[in-house]
């Protein structure tokens, strides 16, 4: 599909569409959005999240590409593939659930990559530290990149055979190469087809989700669990970075319906390129700058094989949800005005977090439990949050059961960390409400019940409201930050 | 009097479960006086082929927003989108582009 080529000729030989600089043109987007921010260091391991629909299956073709041998300039990161399999949320049967991963999982072994096909399920297994953002390592400036390319060209091309030859030693480069890759392929098979699943995991996967009322909320917490699990097998199997596939049109829908549903403040970190909410594992959306239009030629084009999995709001119609009507206003106004997408685009990348490096070394407890984003909820009398407060107050009739009269015996009040508290009562959702950031809150108060929910969060739940209990009691006893006297 | 017209039909994206997971359609349309164009091919599918929920599929005249067409493998809109005349052994592919990412 190339329109300049059209513009140029009146008749169009349909037989053999011109497809020679579309393909140059995709793959330099992709390249040059990985090489304008350089957060990638050479050298470091990468994890694909390949949902299996069309935008990240061509994310991870352009990876395979820039990998493969007769790349010119070849990317240099190590990567692997992650899935995250819902069909648990989605009401499909074991058996479908059994030929989509199939499916996938012949899909990734033509990679040649590793590959990890986590069942949601898995979220009740996961320890309560992945909401725990650890402490970033700072990320590299512009010399420490140069500084790292060196250094990884310099160790490929150090060793024997020092023929003067230019052609000598790219052959000893790549012979090298071939053997650092070779070192980082994992020899055991990845786990076969049969994806077993604990059929009691999935019962309380569903009783989670029909806890919730809302699409909307279903939709956000779904989002939630997915992204923590994908960060957790980041973080086990060692990958410092994940790559998403958000493409432009599905970011622009994203940044509208986090606007409408009270997701401004993190509007930064949820639709750009790079989000480094979970410290150690940073998240970067190298698609974002394709419209899915572009994604669904390529991928015809050139044969990039990729798969429909019906997901939760599939079929539903366009009021279902807020991101579904986000998704139809986005797109019907896409097909009157071409320029909407990417005018929402441009302006998100003009967001930036205010504070950005202050927020990461920020107490674990001013982020939100759940989104990991600061909560934004510390605000001042007269500001609209208060307000919508109050008339939340107001229009609520308030019964003595509402009173938060239930808190734990303070005289058990386990101080030691990570010591299991004496109560074992779950969190209620007016508990969990001060650990939340405005549209967590949304999404949780629209649960019937809060015990359905994955033990971790639950545990953090607990852990954050012990720690800030200690906190008020021992408060008097600390010495001010900006007291600058020594005490003898 | 124009011949009947033998079309290949193809439907990507999640759009195929409007028409009970088949992907691949060889259809043959009736011949009729005037040339078939895009528009009656629509309500010729929406007629003969959709299983069900038309609204996802066709909107008003036209395909849903979000939907692609390729005609030939090349982009519908530089054929002349709703008025292009169907040519005997033609590939329509209807890609839906709402899903997946």
């Amino acid at each position: 599909m190339c329109q300049v080529d059209a513009e140029y000729n009146d008749k169009l030989d349909a037989r053999s569409p011109p497809s020679g600089c579309f393909r140059d043109y995709f793959v330099h987007k992709f390249r040059a959005m990985l090489g304008k921010n350089r957060l990638i260091f050479p050298g470091e391991k990468v994890l694909l999240a390949v949902s299996g629909g069309s935008s990240s299956c061509s994310m991870l073709a352009q990876v395979q590409q820039g990998l493969s041998k007769d790349a010119p300039k070849k990317l240099r990161f190590f990567p692997g593939i992650v899935h995250v399999d819902e069909g648990g949320v989605t009401g499909q049967s074991a058996e479908e659930r059994r030929r989509t991963v199939a499916q996938l999982e012949s899909i990734f072994r033509a990679t040649g990559f590793r590959f990890y096909i986590v069942p949601l399920e898995e979220v009740f297994c996961l320890p309560g530290h992945v909401l725990g953002a650890s402490c970033a390592p700072p990320p590299g400036s512009q010399g420490d990149y140069k500084a790292a390319v060196d250094r990884f060209i310099q160790s490929t091309r150090v060793g024997g055979g020092s023929a003067p030859s230019r052609q000598g030693q790219e052959e000893d480069s790549s012979v090298r190469e071939a053997q650092n890759l070779l070192c980082q392929l994992d020899t055991e098979d990845p786990p076969s087809g049969t994806l077993t699943v604990d059929p009691q995991l999935t019962g309380a996967l569903q009783k989670l989700f029909n806890s919730v009322k809302s699409l909307t909320a279903k939709d956000d917490l779904l989002l939630t669990l997915r992204q923590h699990l994908v960060v957790h097998t980041a973080r086990t199997q060692g990958y410092s970075m994940v790559m998403m596939g958000d493409s432009c049109s599905r970011l622009a829908v994203k940044l509208l319906s986090n606007i409408c549903q009270g997701r401004g403040a993190s509007l930064a970190t949820d639709t750009g390129f790079c989000d480094c909410r979970y410290g150690d594992v940073g998240i970067v959306r190298p698609m974002r700058d394709y419209s899915s239009k572009e994604i669904a030629f390529y991928n015809r084009m050139f044969g990039v094989p990729s798969l429909f999995i019906p997901g939760l709001d599939t079929k539903s119609p366009d009021k279902a949800s807020i991101q579904r009507l986000a998704e139809s206003f986005v797109t019907r106004l896409q097909a009157d005005f071409p320029s909407t997408v990417s005018t929402i685009y441009r302006t998100s990348e003009k967001l930036q977090t205010a504070g950005g490096s202050r927020s990461a070394d920020a107490e674990p407890t001013a982020k939100c439990l759940l989104c990991l984003c600061a909560l934004d909820t510390r605000q001042a009398e007269a500001s609209a949050f208060h307000a919508t407060l109050v008339s939340e107050k107001l229009s609520q009739k308030r019964t003595p059961e509402s009173c938060p009269a239930d808190r734990p015996p303070d005289g058990q009040s386990c101080a030691s960390a990570g010591g299991r508290c004496c109560s074992s009562r779950s969190p209620t959702p007016t508990d969990l409400k001060s650990l939340l950031c405005y549209s967590c809150r949304l999404t949780v108060q629209d649960m019937t019940a809060t015990e359905f929910l994955p033990p971790y969060i639950v545990s953090e739940a607990e852990r954050r409201m012990r720690r800030s209990q200690m906190e008020e009691e021992i408060a008097e006893f600390l010495l001010p930050e900006d007291d600058t006297e020594e005490v003898a | 009097m124009a011949a009947s017209i033998a079309l290949r039909l193809e439907f990507g994206g999640g759009a195929e479960l409007l028409f009970d997971g088949v992907r691949e359609h060889q259809v043959t349309l009736p011949s009729q006086s005037e040339p078939w164009d895009m528009k009656q091919l629509l309500v010729w599918i929406k007629g003969n082929l959709l299983k069900e929920r038309p609204e996802l599929f066709v909107q008003g005249e036209t395909v849903r927003p979000g939907i692609l067409v390729l005609i030939n493998e090349a982009d519908w809109e530089l054929m002349g989108a709703l008025t292009y005349q169907l040519q005997d052994q033609d590939n329509v592919v209807f890609i839906s582009t709402l899903h997946g990412g």
